[in-house]
């Protein structure tokens, strides 16, 4: 009995200590310069589109909503914690627990308030889910680690993956030995491009995992769900470029799987369609990346371990790492790897189909040459130094067969 | 001493050994006990509480700067799914449990649990479970990396490690299914004479409660990672598109689990938060009926609005729209449970010892934690909010505040009845201002970096988002550290703290304190109590 009482006339001073101090802490933290970057970004971006204005519109009004119902729920409780307080001398009114009106009015009343919020996210429930009378379709394919965007009306379609090299990035025993660019991780090779103020339909599946296309100034976050074409779709208001990343986790590189979507004018669109045919109308049934690619001609060792280098890094290095060593035992070594020394065919089957069960996708999306190339350079690097020279053609007969 | 009467004479003596029979090895592995398998279950917990904040620490340090400094991309995604896994399953689950083991037969009046032998099977069957989740860090390929929500096909890559965590749930579950049948058995059949169903304290309804969620909903979340085991190695294609199944199907079943999941996290804690914050207002809690029915409405809603896990997989309209209002109308019953309390404080005499300091933490915090889920409820909000930070710091304001400081209070609150002694009170200040301060460093900003759209499961991101990245980094750390004094403040109570009386806190009337003394005898109400006709407050 005694230590309760007692305690009652130490808490109230030491708990506003408390307070005071770690008050300060937290003032002293939040403004000391441990940060270097500078970019206390509170909300959601700008928004891009009528869809995304909504978004943004109506996470405000709920916000609002919230705060102010917070502030006069937690008033009341604090002005019950300093006015009925033991220590000032407060009685408790202990036949004050019952009100039957009382519970029905708090049941009432959040009621009503959650039809305000209801009725207009309905509106908007209703308007994001019409993806009729689309100008352009497009269709998005996520696949481990990146996109690939088909525009299915005019016969063409690219992939679209990371660009930020990974020396930038560094890695747990290796500090990254180049500078973080401004756009670190939210650049790609090939951004999807489309026109401002068109209907753009997205047709989004996958072809491993499930992943998710989200580009927060669209007002856009859908799954990709291998075997299953959902649809959204989104129009600009306005030129300019928007970033968004994979958001549903999609194995090791689910960080590093950004979306870039340049929204251009109507004149500028028109030129990059024509361009963009001309790199990859033609190729569009081989499922290669590059123009200009001649599965015919015979390479000489040294230039398609140069090419396999640059391929290497970009396809294959994030998992097998720069030094050949992997990351066992997930990701195997291949300096002195039994595939990359063994058959061509072996290697070559793996890489166009990946391997089951494992994290090995299929890279029947590289070009022929480039195959040819990652695979001469894997055969004549680090511990490797067979002096096969692999094909394009090889590949391309593989790919038949 | 009003438990002495419900000795029978026989057994006098107990309380100075508090057992007789096997020594002490001996009786960790055989005791039935109550009291010795809710404290088991509390040790255990708090152990791997620890565990699961090691990893969340390796997540934040990886955290602390754009690029990879500390871990691999894959373990990253292993340390943030057994994160997961260890604090649901491992930490707020078992320690629910083990409040529900100490305290449902001394509230109730009843000697001990309805099956005790099942209850001493429940509790063991958690260590090779722990055993086969932690030892999937070690073999070929890894823990599993595809988040706690073991998504297809991306679950279906990895190796023997996500086989030993599907088994390791199956054992957790078939565990958490026994103890729910031992609590529906003990409340509805052991209750002392007169303590009618709408007489039980407010802890004993939310179990009972909660227990019928668990038995619901773990066969489910059962039959689902078996098929998942069965896609993985038996052929067969419930969850792959290619053989006529649909990844979908997972997220709708995994959910329908899922969602009652999250109410089983945090029932038991309203029903903590109903016992201390009357007694230290000094009244009885405000609308005790309204309480009871607001809970079972919450749980019965929890089976109708899993689709607010799923508003981005493509449902239709009607779809979303049906879950969103479905939803939001959660937030009425639990509002009713925050007017009550709050109108329990009003007109009190309140005090503020340390579980009082941690309920008032509790209901501002879950407050907050309640209205960002009412912004996630949602769907257009949701879309763009879907898979971010946001959604982390939301179910992270529900579930440490709100689950993690209910236990924690709850603790403070019954240490002098289990142990006789009381704990430091400026002890359990320090613990609870360190604790809110640094939560709220460390969850806060996560709501920024959410809206301002930073995917969450990544170990890497661009450099608008690191400001914030490092605060909340900052803030882990202590707030990890600051659980180290808890651990202190529990020990050394035991060890050496001052003596406690029977009724330690003076508004307390539940029969653990107006019965028993403190500590607790080893076996109590051997007689059941006989309370027909005694008067109880707020009833």
């Amino acid at each position: 009995m005694s230590m309760n009482t007692m305690n009652i006339r130490n808490v109230a001073p030491i708990g506003s200590r408390f307070l005071l101090v770690m008050l300060a802490v937290l003032v002293a933290l939040m403004l000391s310069p441990i940060t270097v970057f500078a970019a206390y970004d509170v909300n959601i971006p700008p928004p891009a589109t009528s869809i995304a204005t909504q978004i943004y519109g109506l996470h405000m009004y709920i916000l609002y909503f919230c705060a102010v119902i917070f502030v006069a729920v937690f008033a009341v409780m604090f002005y019950s914690i300093f006015k009925f307080r033991k220590s000032k001398g407060a009685k408790a009114d202990v036949n004050f627990h019952e009100s039957t009106l009382i519970e029905i009015i708090w049941t009432i009343i959040p009621f009503f308030i959650l039809l305000f919020m209801a009725i207009p996210a309905t509106k908007t429930v209703l308007d994001m889910k019409d993806t009729t009378n689309p100008d352009i379709t497009i269709k998005v394919t996520g696949f481990q680690w990146g996109w690939r965007y088909d525009y299915a009306a005019d016969d063409f379609g690219f992939y679209s993956s990371l660009s930020t090299p990974w020396s930038q990035i560094g890695q747990p025993d290796e500090k990254a030995s180049e500078a973080k660019g401004n756009n670190y991780l939210l650049e790609v090779d090939h951004p999807l491009v489309v026109p401002v103020g068109k209907r753009i339909r997205l047709l989004i599946t996958s072809n491993d995992v499930i992943h998710g296309w989200y580009v927060p100034q669209l007002g856009i976050n859908q799954y990709g769900i291998p075997g299953f074409i959902k649809d959204t779709w989104f129009k600009a208001d306005r030129v300019g470029t928007f970033k968004g990343q994979c958001s549903q986790i999609c194995g090791k590189l689910h960080g590093y799987m950004p979306i870039t979507v340049i929204v251009k004018s109507e004149s500028d669109y028109a030129a990059w369609l024509v361009e963009s045919k001309a790199k990859w109308g033609a190729k569009k049934h081989a499922a290669v990346a590059d123009a200009g690619d001649d599965y015919t001609k015979a390479y000489t060792l040294a230039e398609l371990k140069t090419v396999g280098e640059k391929v290497y890094a970009t396809n294959c290095a994030a998992c097998h790492q720069a030094n050949g060593k992997g990351l066992p035992p997930a990701f195997p070594a291949l300096s002195g790897s039994k595939v990359v020394l063994g058959s061509v065919d072996g290697q070559i089957d793996i890489l166009l189909n990946g391997k089951a069960n494992t994290a090995m996708t299929s890279f029947a999306r590289l070009s022929d040459t480039e195959i040819a190339a990652v695979m001469t350079y894997t055969k004549n690097s680090w511990d490797n130094s067979t002096g096969k020279v692999v094909q394009p053609a090889d590949i391309k007969a593989k790919r038949k067969s | 001493m009003a438990s002495a009467t419900t000795h029978d004479p026989s057994h006098a003596g107990h309380n100075a050994h508090d057992h007789h029979g096997p020594g002490p090895w001996t009786r960790i592995f055989t005791t039935t006990n109550h009291k010795d398998i809710g404290s088991m279950y509390l040790w255990f917990s708090l152990v791997m509480f620890f565990v699961g904040g090691a990893m969340a620490l390796l997540i934040r340090a990886e955290l602390f700067q754009p690029g990879l400094q500390v871990v691999q991309p894959e373990f990253f995604n292993s340390l943030t799914t057994v994160h997961a896994l260890v604090m649901i399953f491992g930490a707020v689950m078992p320690a629910f449990v083990g409040f529900a083991n100490w305290l449902i037969p001394m509230q109730i009046g009843t000697a001990d649990m309805a099956f005790p032998r099942l209850n001493n099977w429940s509790f063991w069957l958690l260590i090779p479970a722990t055993i086969l989740l932690m030892a999937s860090f070690f073999v070929p390929g890894g823990a599993a990396a595809s988040g706690w929500t073991l998504y297809p096909p991306l679950v279906t890559q990895g190796g023997i490690g996500v086989d030993m965590t599907i088994l390791a749930i199956h054992i957790l579950g078939a565990s958490s299914i026994m103890g729910s049948i031992n609590i529906i058995t003990t409340i509805l059949n052991l209750r002392a004479p007169g303590m009618t169903l709408m007489r039980m304290p407010m802890f004993v309804w939310t179990w009972l409660i909660t227990a019928y969620l668990i038995i619901a909903v773990m066969p489910v979340l059962a039959g689902c990672i078996t098929m998942l085991l069965t896609d993985r190695h038996f052929g067969t294609a419930f969850f792959n598109a290619a053989g006529g199944g649909d990844p979908t199907m997972f997220m709708h079943i995994f959910w329908f689990f899922g969602h009652p999941e999250v109410y089983i996290l945090i029932l038991p804690a309203f029903g903590i938060m109903s016992q201390i914050i009357p007694t230290f207002a000094r009244k009885p809690l405000f609308g005790y009926a309204s309480m009871v029915y607001a809970t079972a409405s919450i749980a019965i809603l929890s089976f109708i609005v899993w689709g607010h896990h799923m508003f981005t997989v493509g449902m239709p309209a009607a779809g979303q729209l049906f879950f969103m209002y479905a939803t939001m109308l959660i937030a009425v019953p639990t509002g009713v449970k925050i007017f009550n309390w709050m109108a329990t404080m009003w007109r009190g005499s309140m005090t503020f010892e340390t579980p009082m300091l941690f309920a008032i933490g509790f209901l501002c915090m879950f407050t907050l934690g309640g209205f960002s889920g009412l912004v996630l409820a949602i769907v257009p909000v949701d879309i763009t909010l879907h898979n971010t930070y946001y959604v982390v710091a939301h179910f992270h304001y529900v579930l440490f505040p709100g689950a993690i400081w209910a236990l924690m209070a709850g603790v403070y609150f019954w240490l002098p009845k289990w142990t006789g002694r009381m704990y430091n009170e400026t002890l359990g200040k320090w613990h609870f201002w360190l604790s809110a301060i640094s939560f709220n460093v460390t969850f806060f900003p996560q709501h920024f970096l959410g809206l301002a759209g930073m995917p969450r499961r990544i170990p890497d991101y661009a450099l608008q988002f690191a400001d914030w990245n490092q605060i909340s980094t900052i803030g882990a750390f202590v707030l990890g550290f600051s659980q180290l004094l808890f651990v202190y403040a529990v020990v050394s109570c035991i060890r050496s703290g001052k003596k406690a009386e029977q009724k330690q806190w003076e508004s307390a009337d539940s029969l653990e304190w107006t019965h028993l003394p403190s500590p607790v005898p080893y076996h109590t109400f051997e007689t059941p109590p006989d309370l027909r006709g005694v008067k109880m407050a707020g009833h």
